[in-house]
């Protein structure tokens, strides 16, 4: 079994993908001839040939909405939004069409589109490079919100986000593209969208999380007996294992890179106050980005939560 | 050091029936005399349906509704040309070129009314729902366009939108990706003259919305939009051109909106009475009647027939629209997604 970090991951599963079915294609700026800036396309072009690796215009919104018109007609596209900060200009065709063609045609069409995109700070990039508004998008009746985190769940999201009969936004977290290597099989496997996975059984708190900050948690949380829980699927999540878990152990940190504000942790938080407060022991805290724009390298890493904060958070619960 | 011209563009407009109801013989392109007649029916047809429209939403029984009163030509002479397996991306302000396809009319006004359910094309008719955001629909036709080329089908698909769209950056962005891919696709841009209150003067300084079309390396043409035959010619000219590979077109259609921009609407309030006078001279139906009359294809009789026939049909659309059982709540939560998520179905469960 090869061992592939998340570019490579990704790029097996658009390739498998694009054998086993002719309707799939990959369309972007740079995703043809380049193999994508992060290279995550490379090789689709020389393999499948220029009209299913297709290099658009420098043209946001023409991408998503041509790889809808695609969608409807029966194509299952691919489309590449270079980095998440540039998706904000196609996000009237993201929540106008993509979010509402199913809906408003009563399901005579429908839009099977999956838009990549990577996502998140910490690789020291310019600005509108380092972007985590999941929110957003999760907001959204109508699509699903997808964040993997390891090379293994990325290519098994990505394969079952591309056969998904539903939009879908894949956030592929920028830090995490080089980071890890793991064994990611060659054979055909998927992940199921909307299911959360427990990445390590404990007892004393619950610790919900994803992509990058996933990672960031694993490190915090030596010496404390913790359940982490990586959501892989933002919208719709996976409430049946997060409230499990919280029953078990009654007490929650959450932990996420975008900002505290109408972050997901307030969804999530909310979720656990209805449906579960008689369980809880403590407090849920948010850890999460501050209410600032994510700022330039110089402070990154002053705005990325810390273990430090992780660490605090989860002795600021204990002592309930 | 030389400086030279290396780039100029001329843009052709295309006349052929004028308001006396005379043609240009040299121009005409070739169409029976039955679709002649089809073409003065479903225009007489689209008229009437629009004039019911707006006044069952006067009766409450339609919602804010967007007439088409003046856009006739442009909309029927249009869609008359398209192959049953060619697609059509609308605007709100369509009626005609749903009408001209063969959409059941009651499904419109089961629509206008407020219930989604009129937007489910039936198998077979390849027409997208009505797209409120102006502009954005442009994009779905290049899509489509490019699937069907990747997929070799040779169909071709027809965007629909105002001189208002002209301004959005979809409009910009789908014309340059349907121009640089040489996409089957033909725009139709029916310039009415009026995005509600602006007029097209101050949407673009531009001379013509045609002459856009060069920008993207692509072909433009105006047309009298209240000419049936000059809207019926050059479509059809795109239409050919596009399967034959040579790529899209942008077609300006000069036309006017005579109604308010919507039933919620006031036009008083932004434009002269003159103005509207003027354009209710150029009408698209008159001066195809007056064609007809001089060719013996139009009588006295034959239009109360066609009126008489129109009227049973849009009663008989109303009837149906009408007696259709109202949705029921747990509706609104089918075709978000394929399946229910879990929050939905706890949801579902209020009603």
């Amino acid at each position: 079994m090869p061992k592939l970090n998340m570019v490579q991951a990704i790029n097996l599963a658009l390739k498998e993908e694009m054998k086993r079915d002719n309707s799939v294609i990959v369309i972007g700026e740079d995703v043809g001839k380049n193999g994508g800036v992060f290279r995550t396309t490379e090789g689709l072009y020389d393999e499948f040939g220029p009209e299913r690796a297709i290099d658009t215009p420098l043209s946001e919104s023409g991408i998503i909405g041509t790889a809808i018109g695609m969608a409807v007609y029966g194509l299952r596209p691919v489309a590449e939004i270079q980095f998440m900060g540039f998706i904000y200009s196609a996000i009237d065709q993201i929540f106008s069409h993509a979010a509402r063609i199913r809906y408003r045609s009563r399901g005579r069409y429908t839009c099977p589109i999956v838009i990549r995109t990577p996502y998140g700070a910490g690789v020291k990039a310019l600005e509108l490079h380092s972007e985590s508004t999941e929110a957003f998008f999760c907001h959204m009746p109508g699509i699903k919100v997808i964040v993997p985190s390891t090379p293994y769940h990325a290519k098994g999201l990505l394969t079952s986000a591309i056969r998904d009969p539903d939009p879908v936004i894949f956030l592929e977290p920028t830090k995490l593209y080089r980071m890890i290597k793991e064994d990611v099989p060659e054979d055909d496997y998927t992940i199921h969208l909307g299911k959360a996975r427990i990445v390590q059984e404990g007892n004393d708190i619950t610790i919900v999380t994803w992509g990058n900050m996933l990672h960031r948690t694993l490190q915090a949380i030596e010496g404390y007996d913790a359940e982490v829980i990586d959501l892989m699927t933002l919208h719709p999540f996976d409430e049946e294992t997060l409230l499990n878990s919280v029953k078990k152990t009654g007490r929650v940190v959450i932990v996420h890179e975008a900002p505290k504000t109408c972050g997901l942790g307030a969804e999530i938080s909310a979720t656990f106050a209805e449906e579960a407060i008689l369980y809880l022991k403590a407090p849920i805290i948010r850890v999460a980005g501050y209410d600032v724009i994510i700022p330039l390298p110089k402070l990154e890493d002053y705005y990325i939560p810390s273990i430090e904060r992780i660490r605090k958070a989860i002795d600021e619960t204990l002592k309930y | 050091m030389t400086e030279k011209i290396i780039e100029s563009f001329q843009v052709k407009r295309i006349e052929i029936l004028d308001e006396k109801g005379d043609i240009d013989e040299s121009l005409m392109p070739s169409i029976s005399e039955q679709n002649i007649l089809k073409i003065y029916e479903l225009m007489i047809l689209a008229r009437m349906f629009d004039q019911r429209a707006l006044k069952l939403q006067r009766e409450g029984r339609l919602g804010t509704y967007a007439p088409i009163l003046g856009q006739e030509a442009s909309q029927i002479g249009s869609a008359f040309v398209l192959n049953k397996s060619d697609w059509v991306f609308p605007s709100y302000r369509e009626s005609g070129v749903y009408i001209t396809i063969g959409y059941p009319l009651h499904m419109i006004l089961q629509y206008w009314a407020g219930d989604e359910r009129g937007l489910k094309s039936p198998i077979g008719l390849n027409i997208l729902p009505v797209s409120i955001p102006v502009g954005t629909q442009i994009l779905h036709a290049a899509g489509v366009a490019m699937a069907a080329k990747y997929r070799k089908e040779k169909i071709c698909t027809v965007a629909y939108f105002g001189d208002g769209g002209t301004s959005k950056g979809d409009f910009h962005e789908g014309l340059n990706i349907a121009g640089v891919f040489k996409l089957p696709a033909v725009f139709i841009c029916q310039n009415n003259q009026w995005a509600i209150s602006l007029p097209r003067e101050k949407q673009t300084a531009a001379k013509t919305l045609a002459q856009k079309a060069y920008a993207y390396g692509i072909e433009g043409l105006q047309v009298d939009g209240n000419d049936v035959f000059a809207v019926y010619k050059t479509t059809e000219y795109a239409l050919n051109k596009a399967r034959e590979g040579g790529g899209p077109t942008l077609i300006e259609t000069v036309t006017y909106r005579i109604s308010d921009h919507t039933t919620a609407d006031d036009a008083t309030r932004y434009r002269s009475k003159e103005e509207v006078e003027i354009w209710k001279a150029k009408d698209p139906i008159q001066r195809l009647k007056l064609f007809m009359e001089k060719r013996g294809l139009w009588s006295e009789r034959y239009h109360k027939y066609v009126e008489d026939k129109s009227m049973s049909t849009i009663d008989e659309a109303v009837k149906t629209a009408e007696s259709k059982e109202l949705p029921t709540p747990p509706e609104m939560f089918s075709y978000i997604y394929e399946k229910l998520t879990p929050r939905q179905k706890k949801e579902l469960k209020d009603f």
